[in-house]
């Protein structure tokens, strides 16, 4: 030994004078945690860095796997350490076992799945897997088995499965698990280890037999024919499960008295898998689930453990109803456990449970009320979500005291949902109108400033729909905004109904309650205060403006009032508002004979479905915002900020209109010997002159309207469509797809005219989605020839890159000096509640229903056209 | 009827739910029926002491898991349950002395078994080190992640007895030292 130490320390020697041994590990730890600031411990790791990153570049074997683990506990404290991503891989490839150690520790911590470097590890894995040591290749597997990545495991899979049919355990329980890793990283191998499980369960020790259930799991959740394959285990796996409920005490898996507490609930767990929807499995370990569910030690956590996965395989499998009522009363008695965890995991399954079993779950009602008042938030929320299932038309009364007091008291983390869930709770059960109010009313007024924004307009839908509650229900929501506006919701549904019902307020009619005494001033000072308060938000400001509005027809002597208010606001900043008061100032001036019809009250509305197109009628006559908010995503594939963008393109600010490039000027006959040409392609399609009544549209809004219901075709485009044909002016639309590019769709716009007059400046613009691509072409002209003698054609392209995308699209055409006398050059929409349609409107004004929401729009003309397979193409008049 | 589905027919909460699941997607691109996506020890000081991850996931995910993990923890009252909704995951913490363990595991998987797997950790380390402290999980790190990876190997329990995996740990630490004398007796620790 001694000239072998010799030449140990001259080569020591040797290192040294090149460059010091570097630091120990536990000196590195040791310094750092003496630094006293954050700034001093930094310093201290940038030295050290160095020092690591010159060793790197020496190439010094000696010290590698030091500087390395010098380097993780760097990483540990949130360093940057990517720089030895490498120097893992060479540790790896020593012969040394400390070096493959940290090697292969740095390379699970430094490593992510998309490092090239796995390429490189890959072969040092392979060669591990076949080393002569069972720890090396234990390293080797576990390595693998926690980031291999699926090349690396298609890679080594083959080594895996002959790992797996090893006889020397210690591999064997890591290369099952190594087995899940592949199969969960890539699927299609899943048959490669099928073979080897053929032995799996014959294993005496408990690590092997865990494992194969693990990887049995894995393959049964995975595959279906796997499942049916393994259905023939129930027997054997009820065999384990009963000799370890049976067998006496062994220290070596003992815990708390229970034997292998990991290995019962993996059996367990498979079971619930093998026997779901199965009848001769569920019947196969019926008995032995009994026997687990009454023989197990509750006093310890671990048998709870075993107990709760228990009953979830009892609810899960198609099991004997005593036993599904055994497993409710275990979790009944894990509600009254001390144990807070216990509690928490009774309440996760009886929400599991409550649908299959819900009287069962009712007889614990009372004590799932009492976890509401738990102070532990995790506890109180699924308390709480219980609780709402638990409603139901006998105890509606009951429960919703005890879940409004909640709402009163609990976390606004909670407010929000608990709102949302009495809302539907009340709705669904409510036993009398008058109660439904009542309650609603509590939850603005208790939690009104979390309530979700599309509760306002469903609000407004049930209040209208309730005609005899009006009086009642104006009273009771102007008490509840006397002098706090702060509940923007509340303050919203306030508004609009004192808006709506104004009249009823002043005199007095309220039967329910005493009936207070407010004279108009007192309801427009309120009104007017709401506008002014800084604590309200646009949206707010909105409805209170058109509230305003609203009572100049219900009002008797304040109108001139009203005027003055409306007229200042024409100046406001909030561009919303200004354009409200605007129009509005304009319906007095302009269209005053219109205005009683234009503000009539709105009508009772019938709510279709409880979901989808109910929402369009709750949103007429709310403010644009609203109707935002309440109008949802197409599809559920939609990216929301796709939702985002057509939102900003239907609020009128936001509209980007493409303009058109100048018109070239044609003489008619061209215009006409277009129409010749285009004459038949427009025969060949399907034009409808009469629009059919649009489906989910509330009658009143029918009157006025056409709408053209187009279906589903996807091979052949969408079919043509008649946009508009009113007051001689006649739009059609036909539908292209380019042949060249799928998505692009072409869109053919022919106008002709069959009055005595020219329409001149007809000009046609187009706004899209941002996603989309909009190519407007020239129009043939901007002069539409009287008495049908000539036709205006343009093209517009659209590109949708996403194909199976629906979004909608925005055109807009208008005729600043048509024959019909309106001569605005600007385009404005202009909102107004409800179901007046254009008649007392001059011709050339029409309602055009968007949304849901009724615009009156001067010539303008909103076609939502769907571009991609859904097909459907709504104009409303 | 049903061929027309306006736009405004699929509801807020869906909007709300594909969101969800696309952030989910984002954190967690393995969606598997996984035993356990990850374990953290930290102190109650929010000093990361171990961090073993069973999802692939960047460095800057992570990093920020953690610290919003952390702080979430930390907040919660000693009486509180061991449990906690966290995004789609639920976390299973429990504290020993100033050492918090965290697990995050999966909407379907058994809690109870889960603060046994910890608690069962624990014990392992409190076995090899005699009466953990720590100092020790500080100091010895590596160790700590040894011992992890003899009892979890994927977010799966792989040995369930509690002398296996020491009698592994003891005598992988014996070859590592053996070979460090023969490789000319870099005395006991080249660490």
């Amino acid at each position: 030994m001694k000239p072998l130490e010799t030449i140990e320390v001259l080569q020591t020697t040797f290192f040294s004078q090149r460059m010091p041994a570097p630091i120990r590990l536990r000196e590195l730890i040791r310094t750092i945690r003496t630094a006293r600031t954050q700034a001093e411990e930094r310093e201290m790791i940038q030295k050290e860095c160095a020092a690591i990153r010159s060793s790197f570049r020496e190439e010094d074997n000696t010290y590698r796997c030091r500087n390395v683990a010098k380097l993780l506990y760097m990483h540990m404290l949130g360093y940057p350490a990517h720089f030895g991503q490498l120097e893992c891989l060479k540790l790896i490839a020593s012969q040394k076992f400390t070096d493959k150690r940290i090697g292969y520790l740095g390379a699970m911590l430094l490593l992510d799945e998309r490092q090239d470097v796995h390429l490189l590890m890959t072969n040092c894995i392979k060669n591990d897997l076949n080393h002569s040591t069972q720890y090396v290749q234990g390293l080797a597997l576990c390595t693998l088995g926690c980031m291999g990545s699926s090349e690396m495991c298609r890679d080594l899979a083959g080594e895996v499965e002959k790992l797996l049919k090893t006889s020397n355990s210690y591999l064997r329980k890591k290369a099952a698990l190594c087995a899940v890793h592949v199969i969960r990283k890539v699927p299609e191998l899943m048959e490669m280890f099928l073979p080897a499980t053929k032995n799996l369960l014959n294993e005496k020790n408990h690590g092997v037999l865990h494992t194969s259930v693990v990887l049995l799991t894995e393959m049964c959740e995975r595959s279906p024919d796997m499942l049916a394959h393994f259905r023939k285990l129930v027997p054997q796996l009820v065999r384990i499960l009963k000799n370890l409920i049976m067998s006496g005490y062994s220290p070596e898996h003992d815990v708390s008295g229970i034997s292998d507490p990991f290995l019962q609930v993996r059996i367990l767990r498979l079971l619930r898998i093998l026997g779901r929807n199965d009848d001769d499995s569920s019947e196969a370990m019926n008995d032995i689930l009994a026997q687990v569910a009454t023989n197990t030690e509750t006093s310890k956590n671990v048998g709870n453990a075993i107990l709760y996965e228990t009953v979830l395989t009892i609810m899960d499998i198609k099991s004997e109803s005593g036993l599904r009522v055994l497993a409710i009363n275990i979790l009944g008695r894990f509600l009254l456990n001390n144990d807070k965890n216990i509690r928490y995991v009774a309440l996760t399954s009886l929400l599991k449970t409550v649908q299959t079993d819900h009287n069962a779950v009712q007889r614990h009602r009372s004590t799932i009320v009492d976890c509401l008042k738990d102070l532990d938030v995790s506890i109180k929320r699924r308390a709480m979500e219980l609780s709402f299932a638990l409603v139901n038309g006998n105890n509606v009364r009951g429960m919703m005291k005890e879940l409004l007091y909640f709402l009163d008291s609990c976390e606004p983390e909670f407010k929000a949902d608990c709102a949302s869930g009495i809302f539907l709770a009340a709705e669904k059960y409510a036993p009398s109108k008058r109660w439904h109010i009542d309650t609603i009313m509590r939850v603005l007024t208790t939690a009104g400033s979390y309530v979700r924004d599309d509760a306002v307009p469903n609000l407004i839908q049930l209040i209208t729909n309730s005609v005899e509650m009006h009086a009642y229900t104006v009273q009771r929501l102007y008490k509840a905004i006397l002098g706090d506006y702060s509940q923007q919701p509340l303050v919203q549904v306030a508004s609009w109904c004192i808006g709506e019902y104004g009249d009823l307020l002043v005199s007095g009619q309220c039967e329910e309650e005493e009936p207070i005494q407010v004279t108009e001033d007192e309801v427009l000072d309120i009104l007017e205060s709401i506008l002014i308060s800084n604590m309200s938000a646009s949206v707010t400001r909105g409805y209170a403006l058109t509230a305003i509005m609203k009572l100049s027809t219900r009002f008797t002597c304040t109108v001139n009032r009203i005027k003055k208010v409306v007229s200042i606001y024409g100046s406001s900043i909030d561009v919303e508002l200004q354009q409200r008061a605007v129009e509005y100032n304009a319906l007095f001036k302009k269209y005053d004979h219109m205005r009683p019809a234009l503000l009539e009250r709105m009508p009772v509305m019938e709510k279709v479905t409880t979901n989808g197109p109910a929402e369009i009628v709750q949103t007429n006559g709310e403010t644009e915002t609203s109707v935002l908010e309440t109008k949802p995503p197409p599809s559920g594939l939609q990216p929301a900020n796709q939702a985002n963008d057509l939102l900003d393109l239907l609020g009128e600010s936001d509209i980007t209109p493409v303009i058109p490039t100048a018109p070239t000027i044609k003489p008619a006959s061209a215009g006409g010997e277009l129409l010749d040409l285009l004459g038949d392609l427009n025969l060949t399609g399907s034009p409808v002159s009469a629009p059919a009544p649009q489906i989910a549209q509330p009658p009143f809004l029918l009157d006025g309207l056409t709408s053209q219901p187009l279906f589903n075709d996807i091979a052949a485009g969408i079919p043509s469509i008649t946009a508009y044909n009113k007051n001689g002016l006649k739009i059609d639309f036909t539908f292209e797809r380019s042949n060249t590019n799928p998505s692009v769709t072409v869109i053919t716009i022919q106008a002709s005219n069959s009055t005595e007059l020219d329409m001149t400046d007809f000009v046609f613009q187009a706004a899209v989605p941002k996603t989309f691509q909009l190519q407007l072409l020239s129009p043939s002209s901007s002069v539409i020839p009287a008495f049908n003698s000539g036709t205006i054609t343009q093209v517009i392209k659209v590109l949708n890159p996403q194909k199976s995308c629906t979004w909608s699209l925005v055109l807009k055409a208008s005729m600043p000096r048509s024959p019909f006398g309106f001569a605005g050059k600007e385009h404005w929409y202009r909102k107004l509640d409800g179901k007046e349609e254009e008649n007392g409107l001059s011709p050339g004004q029409f309602v055009a229903a968007v949304m849901g929401t009724v615009y009156v729009v001067p010539l303008v003309m909103l076609v939502f056209c769907p571009l991609e397979q859904l097909g459907f193409v709504v104009c409303l008049w | 009827m049903s061929v027309l589905l306006p736009i405004w027919f699929f509801s807020e909460r869906d909007l709300f739910e594909t969101q969800r699941l696309r952030l989910m997607l984002f954190f967690f691109p393995l969606l598997s029926i996984q035993q356990m996506q990850f374990m953290l020890l930290f102190s109650r000081q929010g000093k990361l002491r171990l961090q073993k991850w069973y999802v692939p996931l960047s460095d800057k995910e992570k990093k920020k898991i953690t610290r919003e993990l952390v702080q979430t923890v930390l907040a919660r009252k000693p009486k509180m349950c061991s449990f906690l909704e966290w995004r789609d995951l639920k976390i299973v913490y429990k504290r020993y002395a100033s050492l918090y363990f965290c697990c995050a595991i999966e909407d379907q998987d058994n809690e109870l078994i889960t603060l046994e797997i910890i608690h069962r950790y624990v014990e392992l380390l409190d076995k090899y080190f005699g009466s953990v402290c720590e100092l020790d999980i500080i100091f010895n790190f590596e160790k700590a992640y040894f011992i992890l990876d003899e009892f979890l190997l994927g977010g799966e329990v792989q040995e369930t007895s509690k002398k296996n995996v020491l009698k592994a740990i003891e005598q992988a630490d014996l070859l590592q030292e053996s070979q460090n004398e023969d490789w000319g007796g870099l005395s006991e620790d080249i660490l």
